[in-house]
């Protein structure tokens, strides 16, 4: 019975091995980023080779679910999207079941792996947001943002409550992204961003005390010398210390006495910029931009109104983690857990952004024709 | 092409080619908007690296300096003549910084076999490890030995990031004595560091628990400060620049007389019961015990498994607060307030009669219910009743008062609800009443719940606590003050001592003076009449006592209201005994309710524990009673002269046991 399904698994697996459907710009600037976060790695981590070895094979480990999502077509991802989507909600709020009265709970316990379920939305809801939009004629109407507007913010909400905003805040964007590129009229961008401008304050009231208290730091690094402004001035000390050429791979001196908080996960691009200064940071953005520039073509060359929303929105999902944790590590913006993609330490991140990058492979290899 | 839209076809059809050329736009505003962020970016990167660079490349060179957060000193308690009862005496600690650990298993796997851990440190341990910041350092072991630390001095080459460090921890100096007052700290948890301030519980590794620990933790707690250090490339301190020191708690003066505390915990002799006393001219807690106790100290730096297990299978529930949390049914004590309130309300007066035949029964009805004495006690007035604790007359009041107003009377004398003393766990007990009766049962109020509640059984349930409460307000001229324990407050050793003020919490419930002294004359009479049940408990006591004893039934209606963690005391004896009194009767100035779990009589059993409450009492006023049993205590023979009422003072040199 089975035997059909182990010859289609064989060819499936020989096809990828033989032809994989890649997009080799692309490819090449993830290589040359997984290289650059590798050496700033082995810096950071106090030439830890297991710090590096076990941050290569999880890079290797995202390439192979790469290369598997590049061989799904994007009309089969969008029929498994709604089901992607509602398993991954119904996820977090098993996480919110089981942490209820616990505080902080994110991770999914099972048993050989702990997961955290809103790791998926990241993928997920642009996916949904397409997949929402794609047989809906557009630019979208004040209902049908309406609806999106739901879909992004019911995972958000939960994710927020866990509390997680960092996570939130990537997840939301990818799906406003999706909705930005749907072509949603700049007078009702207007109106809702002024909207959010105005619920602020209201914003500031459902916070939690520690992460309003990470935004007065931020304000005043020197109010909270032991916690949060500790690393703000630390992280801003190395960054300014390197100067405009650094001081070279492995000559960083603000992370080897542990002045440096975190320095190998979400400060570790502090240790870069102390290492290779303003010009590496200027190429590394380079680096970043041609990556998220690359995507958005690919999404242009998209055949259907799905692929085209997805990429883009992934790539440009891709550009917030790049602010928001840049920023944090100058001192421009509160201190929230995000990581520098695929240059920090840590293993969900990089597996979850490789796979997202499959779906662009796949999207690339599904383009329009070209007469 | 959506189907669903061919309704309405001008509009609807998806347009491929506009789709893909309005998305082209928004892509390159997309990535416009991207690389202007980015430019956002390089603009701080180089205002940092390029316009600042030399203040920072300065800093960096400098920056082998850390801040440390120190610790504040928990504030201390002493009883009402400062006499200490929760001390910080210095230990020393293992701690860890996880970042300075180049292999977290491995230093585990090793550093028992030099200091011996047991399975709870390391739980504790990975526990907080999960929560913290790599370079916060966590606690490991408390409280180490000379030995411990002896052994790990040789070999502390061997553990980077692991290191000896000197706290201080608390003592309670008189162990299971004031355990259920003070209650104790002990070790924060996982579940603690989400509740806690984060700056204010920096570093700290324990955190009140239960009693006035808990209730006062905000006071006792104090402000951390934190020291600049001169840290080596190893991360380990060379030198202290700058100290900005923490701020101690702030100490706490008991009302509890610590010597009334002893001999009421004495009087029990190990016995299941609880005691509580009060002034009742401003609510202050003189003592209050819960027998059997537990030694707080051994949960302090974590409580060994087995020493826990011990504690909790213990049938005489020793970590169970009776005081606070114990309800029983009061019987005969809550008499003289029922009365009362037969007075205040207008349907009798101190002079009307009952005649008392033996047997009760509702009119027109065959719902009847005996006196405790054969025959009947014959025609009482109010203080014979009370004298006598005649059934009838309480029967017979309670129908004319109705459930409502006897609930209503009850109330307000704290029955029903929580005293709110300063203390978490406080059980609310049963006053009975329709509305209670309604929220837990389908059937409707019956006239001889009515008849039973006035003599205190039925539905009712209450605890030591509330008992001595309604007494104290009643002696104290039916002016209600909630109870409390902490009486004053102090920033530091040598700093002033602040009462707290505790404002009476409204005007007197009796409404006029010959009500009260009714009532007052009944119970004195229960102690100096012919046939008082406390005729034997007032042998030599210089002043008159006012009291009356209770005997509750092990049967009644109330089996829901049980607490089960009482149930096998209180299954191994039939009766459970109460008694309240409170001296001097013409001007009271201590209140006492005594509950003995497995007491025959209230009187005979649960007596003599007031009387020694008392007893103990007047020695701390300067006099002192001839011995009113064998019992004499050598420690109570030399008191100090008193201090001005109410103002706690230094403690005197050794007066520490």
């Amino acid at each position: 019975m089975i035997g059909p399904y182990l010859m289609r698994m064989r060819r499936f697996v020989r096809r990828l091995m033989t032809r994989p459907r890649i997009d080799l710009p692309l490819a090449l600037g993830l290589f040359l980023l997984a290289c650059v976060g590798l050496m700033t790695l082995y810096s950071a981590g106090d030439r830890s080779l297991s710090l590096v070895g076990g941050q290569a094979a999880r890079f290797v480990m995202g390439g192979v679910l790469l290369l598997v999502v590049s061989r799904i077509p994007p009309s089969t991802l969008r029929t498994w999207t709604p089901w992607l989507y509602a398993g991954s909600t119904a996820l977090l709020l098993v996480v919110a079941a089981l942490g209820e009265g616990r505080g902080a709970y994110r991770w999914l316990d099972l048993g050989v792996m702990r997961f955290q379920p809103s790791e998926l939305l990241k993928l997920t809801m642009p996916m949904m947001v397409a997949w929402y939009l794609h047989p809906r004629q557009l630019p979208p109407s004040w209902k049908d943002i309406a609806m999106v507007g739901l879909l992004i913010a019911i995972p958000a909400g939960l994710i927020a409550e866990q509390p997680d905003l960092g996570t939130a805040l990537l997840v939301a964007g990818a799906g406003a992204f999706a909705l930005f590129l749907s072509g949603m009229a700049w007078w009702r961008i207007g109106m809702l961003l002024a909207g959010a401008a105005a619920m602020v304050p209201v914003g500031w009231h459902f916070m939690h005390q520690y992460q309003r208290d990470r935004v007065m730091t931020l304000l005043n690094p020197e109010s909270d010398p032991l916690g949060n402004g500790w690393h703000i001035i630390q992280s801003q000390i190395a960054v300014g210390s390197g100067g405009v050429f650094g001081k070279g791979w492995l000559h960083s001196t603000q992370s080897r006495l542990d002045f440096l908080p975190e320095h190998t996960t979400d400060f570790i691009f502090a240790v870069f910029s102390e290492e290779f200064g303003l010009v590496g940071v200027i190429g590394i953005l380079v680096l970043y931009a041609f990556i998220i520039g690359r995507c958005l073509w690919i999404a242009m060359e998209a055949r259907d109104t799905y692929s085209r929303l997805l990429a883009g929105a992934i790539g440009m999902s891709f550009f917030v983690y790049v602010l928001v944790n840049g920023g944090m590590v100058a001192g421009m913006l509160p201190v929230v857990g995000v990581p520098m993609p695929l240059v920090s330490y840590g293993g969900t991140s990089a597996v979850s952004l490789l796979t997202g990058f499959g779906v662009l492979m796949s999207i690339h290899a599904n383009r329009k024709m070209h007469q | 092409m959506s189907k669903r839209r061919t309704h309405r076809p001008r509009r609807a059809i998806k347009d491929p080619r506009g789709e893909s050329a309005l998305f082209r736009g928004r892509a390159v505003a997309g990535f416009a908007l991207i690389l202007l962020g980015m430019l956002a970016l390089v603009g701080r990167y180089a205002f940092l690296q390029v316009l600042h660079h030399d203040e920072f490349a300065t800093r960096a060179d400098a920056n082998r300096i850390k801040p440390r957060a120190l610790q504040p000193a928990r504030g201390l308690i002493y009883d009402r003549n400062g006499v200490l009862l929760a001390d910080n005496v210095p230990a020393f600690r293992l701690e860890v910084v996880p970042e300075q650990v180049p292999d977290m298993k491995a230093m585990l796997a090793r550093i028992g076999a030099v200091v011996p851990l047991s399975d709870d440190d390391i739980d504790a341990f990975r526990k907080q490890l999960a929560q913290s910041r790599r370079f916060d350092s966590i606690p490991l072991k408390m409280h180490l030995s000379e030995d411990d630390i002896a052994r790990f001095s040789i070999n502390r080459w061997r553990f980077p990031g692991v290191d000896v460090v000197p706290y201080l921890t608390r003592r309670y100096t008189f162990g299971a004595r004031f355990a259920h007052v003070i209650g104790y700290v002990n070790r924060i948890d996982d579940n603690d560091l989400k509740r806690l301030d984060p700056a204010r519980y920096k570093g700290a590794t324990h955190v009140g628990r239960s009693g006035i620990e808990r209730s006062y933790e905000d006071m006792l707690h104090g402000k951390p400060g934190y020291e600049l250090v001169e840290v080596n490339a190893d991360g380990r301190t060379q030198r202290v620049l700058e100290t900005h020191p923490p701020t101690p708690g702030r100490n706490l003066y008991l009302s509890i007389d610590a010597r009334i505390q002893k001999a009421a915990e004495d009087a029990f002799a190990g016995r299941p019961g609880a005691a509580v006393a009060i002034d009742p001219r401003n609510g202050q807690v003189l003592a209050m015990v819960s027998v059997p106790s537990f030694d707080p100290n051994l949960f302090v730096n974590g409580i060994s498994t087995a020493d826990y297990r011990a504690l909790t299978t213990d049938p005489t529930k020793p970590l169970y607060n009776r005081a606070l949390r114990g309800v029983y049914p009061p019987g005969s004590t809550v008499k003289p307030l029922i009365g009362l309130a037969g007075l205040e309300s207008g349907l009798r007066t101190p002079e009307d009669t009952v005649v008392s035949t033996g047997q009760f029964c509702i009119p027109g009805t065959t719902f009847c219910r005996r006196d405790d004495q054969r025959g009947g006690a014959g025609r009482v007035d109010l203080a014979e009743a009370i004298e006598q604790s005649v059934n009838t007359y309480f029967y017979k009041l309670a129908l004319d008062l109705g459930i409502d107003r006897l609930s209503h009377y009850m109330s307000q004398f704290g029955f029903g609800h929580a005293t709110g003393i300063d203390l978490v766990g406080e059980s609310d007990g049963v006053l009975p009443s329709r509305e209670w009766k309604a929220a837990h049962s389908k059937m409707p109020w019956f006239p001889g719940e009515t008849m039973i509640a006035g003599i205190g059984q039925g539905y009712w349930a209450v605890t030591p606590l509330q008992l001595a409460h309604a007494i104290a307000t009643f002696a104290g001229g039916g002016v209600p003050y909630r109870p409390r324990l902490v009486m004053a407050t102090q920033d530091g050793v040598d700093a002033k001592v602040v009462p707290l003020p505790n404002p009476p919490e409204g005007p007197s419930l009796v409404s006029s003076k010959a009500n009260w002294e009714a009532v007052d004359k009944g119970m004195e009479m229960v102690m100096y009449g012919d046939k008082g049940t406390g005729r034997a408990l007032t042998v030599g006591f210089p002043y008159r006592i006012a009291g009356k004893s209770g005997t509750a039934e092990r049967y009644s209606r109330t089996s829901n209201s049980y607490d089960d963690r009482s149930n096998l005391a209180y299954l191994a004896s039939r009766n459970r005994a109460w008694f309240e009194m409170y001296a001097p009767a013409d001007d009271p100035q201590i209140a006492v309710a005594v509950v003995l779990e497995a007491g025959a009589w209230g009187a005979s059993s649960a007596g003599p524990i007031a009387r020694h409450i008392l007893d103990a009492w007047l020695a701390t006023k300067g006099s002192k009673a001839p011995p009113f049993t064998p019992y004499t205590d050598p420690s109570l023979g030399d008191v100090p002269p008193l201090p001005p009422e109410d103002v706690p003072v230094a403690p005197p040199d050794g007066d520490t046991p």
